[in-house]
């Protein structure tokens, strides 16, 4: 799903080594990467795929959901947060009501619909406000929404939203616990249909539902939506002036991307099985971009093979850094420093190669005229 | 068209008057465009041209301003074009200057934006009609007519990066004949950008046009295309009607002197030039190109010689504006400048400033001043900056620097008395003054760098008439005075004859010729549009 449809544009064809690793450059370094880490970690090869299916399963639903906001030229949408907020709201509704099961989580689904859709025309509208920033402003308003966040189950609850339940509600009778189990929805997703291969549980539903939502991802692309998603991408002044209603547009872009979010945490934590109240959802943002920038993206250009790619590499690093850290310098906390050191430093070197690569652009231009 | 013998008007212009703020732009503007003409209209920068087309397209900027007075008529009925909308739904088509294309997308996807044809699916009838499919099969069939009416044979498939400008240019075409309706198609300087094979087959593309009975209104300076393809001709001049013809009656010499006109008012100078020694050249600038974005300058030289008023004129877009900001290290730069045949750095305006230049930006607001900073401040702060003026050491350690308040208030008032600021005190902030006032700041500032050569670059923009005079009086003070070299960039050719010692025409990047004040319309109007090496024999 890239920005281009499909071009057949004849020096394309002409294969040229060099450009092609440079274009390829970050997912080949990050597979490298990879590999060692495996030879270091000295884990067993089962194991590992192991670990990778279920991260896959948890994770890639987030990761896809980053992709639209890219292609209507907002850039990488850190405010995914708030959609994994509204997931959240979701699953503590149904964890106060105490209905478990797939009616459950089906319930969850439901309940957070409308509130990722009201957050996503909340940001969306602020985005409009504050055009050609909206990577900053995205990850700035995932900060705000998090306090926003703390204040309502924090404080609210028992207060002014009636939840006596004692095993969710901190001794004080106000604000929800710090953790709360999901036992009762727990793989209810992955275990719809779940067909074991070579010891390993593959969770077919939960990929059937991203398979699902890659076909709608494509299907948009084609669409008149998307046909003005894409011209907003590439320039938002001449899509103007061809009279495309640029602001409704990027609302729209927003609120599919708050949606999936919100789904895909409700995926992610039925996988995971606990909640961490005050804390699952902060690093949503971050982890995503960065599984998403490791698969080759940039901030003006992502497509769904990215997405798998990137997730995939991501979190092989992620679930074996620990152990290749204590193998090499007999301590797991070393791994753990370097994952988030790459996480980060993926997301930094992603928007700094954009800006690079826009200032020779912008010379090379003038070298023709 | 043979069968189109009673030819009617597709549009009429009828006594359109425009004013600005008081200002008025135009002046009762007649105009007739038949079915199937091609209608040139040519003038200076601010004879009217773009006001004229934003009336006819609707733009907001006329609405916001008060609207126009007049009549126009299209197909003989009265209409009011009030957005760009009305206008296309009128049948009027504009080709813009810089164009409007998605360079990721295909010529097809281009030629459709916002157009595309949509086919049902299932998802669409739930949802609603944004999410119907593209109809790209259609689309591309649609684009191949157009393209194909056009006389141009490429792949509707390609994407626009990497297109040639010229093919460019046609899709932009493509898109305006794609339209339902098209009656009048507006070309607003369509061959500015293009290189010559290019821009005949521009022209060609143009008669098939018209040859189909779509009306041309074409915007252009470069006369010799005027003579090739107008059927008539309209020269505009300070938004006056100063000609009309037709192709039968028409002259390049005749067009490029109903363009410049005699407007001359020189304010004398009590000349010291006979004590000018002709060989001082103060500066040479050896093939400077500068990379400013939409005034390009191309391999130019030029000689600044001592204590003269050097004129920079020139169409807009052609460079001029370019000069004086590629010296001063304000836009990426190569070439060489020499200033009393030593080097200057380029691309660094700090060095530009310690070799005694000066500049004062035809972009007052955006980086001449600082707006909300005080007069003083303003003047003061560049010769604080590169040269250590207006500081003091703080407590005799002289690592330490420290505004001298007392110097800079002394010297500030100096100059409002000198150069009559009209303001409340030196400590007004300077974006609430006048645009006049605003450009003696400027000039303070760079007075203040006590300079060899002085840059001044549309010193009269945006300014009202009084104003005007008094600024051009003073730069002519300074050079009688004190004998600064002045080098003034200006679109307002009469200003430039009305004080420069000599002025240099610039067309398309490069040097066209230096001519002197007292020389004839004819040359002044060939060079600014770049056919005086064709045309020279002729009328010397």
């Amino acid at each position: 799903m890239s920005t281009e449809l499909k071009v057949t544009n004849k020096k394309e064809n002409k294969f040229n080594l060099i450009t092609t690793l440079a274009k390829y450059s970050v997912p080949i370094l990050f597979t490298i990467i990879c590999i060692i880490c495996i030879i270091v970690s000295k884990l067993p090869l089962p194991y590992i795929a192991m670990e990778l299916v279920s991260r896959l399963d948890r994770n890639l639903f987030l990761v896809i959901a980053l992709i639209i906001p890219v292609l209507a030229g907002m850039g990488l949408n850190f405010a995914v947060v708030i959609g994994a907020i509204a997931g959240q709201i979701g699953l503590m509704t149904i964890k106060v009501f105490d209905i478990g099961g797939v009616p459950g989580l089906a319930l969850a689904f439901v309940i957070a619909t409308p509130f990722a859709i009201l957050f996503g025309y909340g940001v969306g509208k602020i985005l409009n406000k504050t055009k050609g920033r909206e990577m900053i402003t995205s990850l700035i308003l995932g900060y705000f929404a998090n306090g926003l966040y703390q204040l309502v189950f924090l404080l609210f609850i028992g207060t002014i939203i009636p939840v006596k339940n004692p095993e969710l509600v901190l001794a004080g009778g106000i604000g929800f616990k710090n953790a709360m189990e999901l036992d009762l929805i727990k793989y209810a997703l992955d275990n719809i249909i779940n067909v074991p291969i070579m010891g390993i549980k593959i969770p077919v539903f939960t990929f059937i539902l991203v398979a699902l939502l890659c076909v709608f991802n494509q299907f948009i692309v084609k669409t008149k939506l998307g046909q003005n998603f894409r011209a907003l991408g590439q320039d938002i002044h001449i899509a103007d002036v061809a009279g495309i209603n640029v602001d409704k547009t990027r609302i729209i872009a927003m609120i599919i991307s708050i949606v999936l979010a919100a789904w895909g945490q409700i995926i992610f934590l039925q996988n995971i099985g606990t909640m961490q109240t005050y804390t699952a959802h902060e690093q949503v943002g971050m982890f995503a971009v960065a599984a998403l920038v490791i698969g080759g993206a940039t901030v003006t250009k992502a497509t769904i093979g990215q997405a798998i790619i990137g997730t995939i590499l991501f979190h092989t690093l992620f679930s074996l850094s620990p152990a290749a850290g204590k193998n090499l310098f007999g301590d797991a906390q070393i791994g753990e420093y370097f994952r988030s050191f790459i996480a980060y430093g993926v997301i930094a070197m992603s928007l700094f190669l954009h800006a690079w690569q826009k200032n020779v652009a912008a010379r090379n231009k003038e070298k023709l005229g | 068209m043979a069968d189109n013998h009673a030819v009617k008007n597709v549009l009429e212009l009828k006594n359109i008057e425009k004013e600005y703020f008081g200002n008025k732009v135009l002046k009762g503007i007649n105009l007739t465009v038949k079915a199937g003409e091609i209608h040139a209209l040519v003038g200076e920068n601010g004879a009217g041209k773009s006001t004229l087309m934003n009336i006819i397209f609707g733009m907001p900027v006329i609405q916001n301003t008060g609207g126009y007075a007049g009549e126009i008529l299209l197909d003989g009925k009265k209409v009011d074009i009030k957005s760009p909308n009305d206008a296309i739904d009128f049948g009027i088509g504009m080709v813009h200057q810089e164009f409007m294309l998605l360079p990721g997308f295909t010529i097809t996807e281009n030629i459709k934006l916002n157009r595309e044809i949509l086919k049902d699916n299932p998802i669409s009838k739930i949802f609603g009609p944004s999410l119907k499919s593209l109809d790209i099969e259609t689309m591309r069939k649609d684009s191949q007519k157009a393209l194909k009416e056009l006389g141009m044979t490429v792949d509707d498939w390609l994407p626009i990066a990497g297109l040639p400008v010229g093919y460019m240019q046609f899709v932009e075409i493509a898109r305006e004949i794609d339209k339902q309706n098209m009656k009048l198609l507006v070309f607003d300087e369509p061959t500015a950008v293009l290189a010559e094979s290019e821009a005949d087959k521009l022209l060609e593309a143009m008669r098939k046009l018209a040859a189909k009975g779509i009306s041309i209104l074409f915007i252009t300076h470069r006369l010799d295309e005027v003579i090739a393809v107008a059927d008539s001709i309209t020269v505009l001049r300070d938004g006056e009607q100063v000609g009309a013809m037709t192709k039968e009656d028409v002259s390049v010499e005749k067009i490029a002197q109903l363009m410049v006109g005699r407007k001359v008012d020189r304010i004398e100078k009590v000349t010291k030039s006979d004590a000018k020694d002709d060989k001082d050249i103060v500066m040479s600038v050896r093939n400077l190109t500068v990379h400013m974005p939409g005034e390009k300058v191309k391999n130019l030289n030029l000689d600044i010689k001592r204590g003269e008023i050097l004129g920079i004129g020139g169409l807009a877009g052609q460079g001029k504006i370019g000069i004086a900001n590629g010296i001063m290290g304000l836009h990426r730069a190569t070439g060489e400048v020499l200033k009393n045949n030593q080097p200057i750095e380029l691309n660094n305006p700090r060095k530009s400033i310690e070799n005694k230049l000066a500049f004062v930006s035809e972009d007052r607001r955006g980086i001449g001043l600082l707006l909300d900073t005080s007069i003083e401040l303003n003047i003061a702060i560049t010769s604080m900056q590169i040269q250590d003026g207006f500081l003091k050491p703080l407590l005799g350690i002289k690592a330490l620097k420290m505004m001298d308040d007392k110097k800079i208030r002394e010297h500030a008032n100096k100059f409002i008395k000198d150069l009559d600021i009209r303001c409340t005190g030196p400590t007004q902030y300077t974006r609430r003054l006048s645009g006049g006032n605003q450009q003696k700041v400027c000039i303070a500032r760079a007075l203040t760098l006590d300079p060899d050569i002085l840059f001044v670059s549309e010193p009269t923009r945006g300014i009202d008439i009084g104003a005007k005079k008094l600024v051009l009086d003073l730069l002519v003070k300074l050079n009688v005075e004190h004998g600064m070299t002045i080098v003034m960039t200006s679109s307002e050719l009469g200003e430039l004859r009305s004080i420069c010692d000599r002025i240099a025409l610039i067309y398309e990047g490069e040097l066209q010729g230096i001519l002197g004040p007292q020389d004839s319309d004819v040359d002044f109007g060939l060079m600014m549009a770049g056919e005086f090496k064709a045309h020279s024999k002729e009328v010397v």
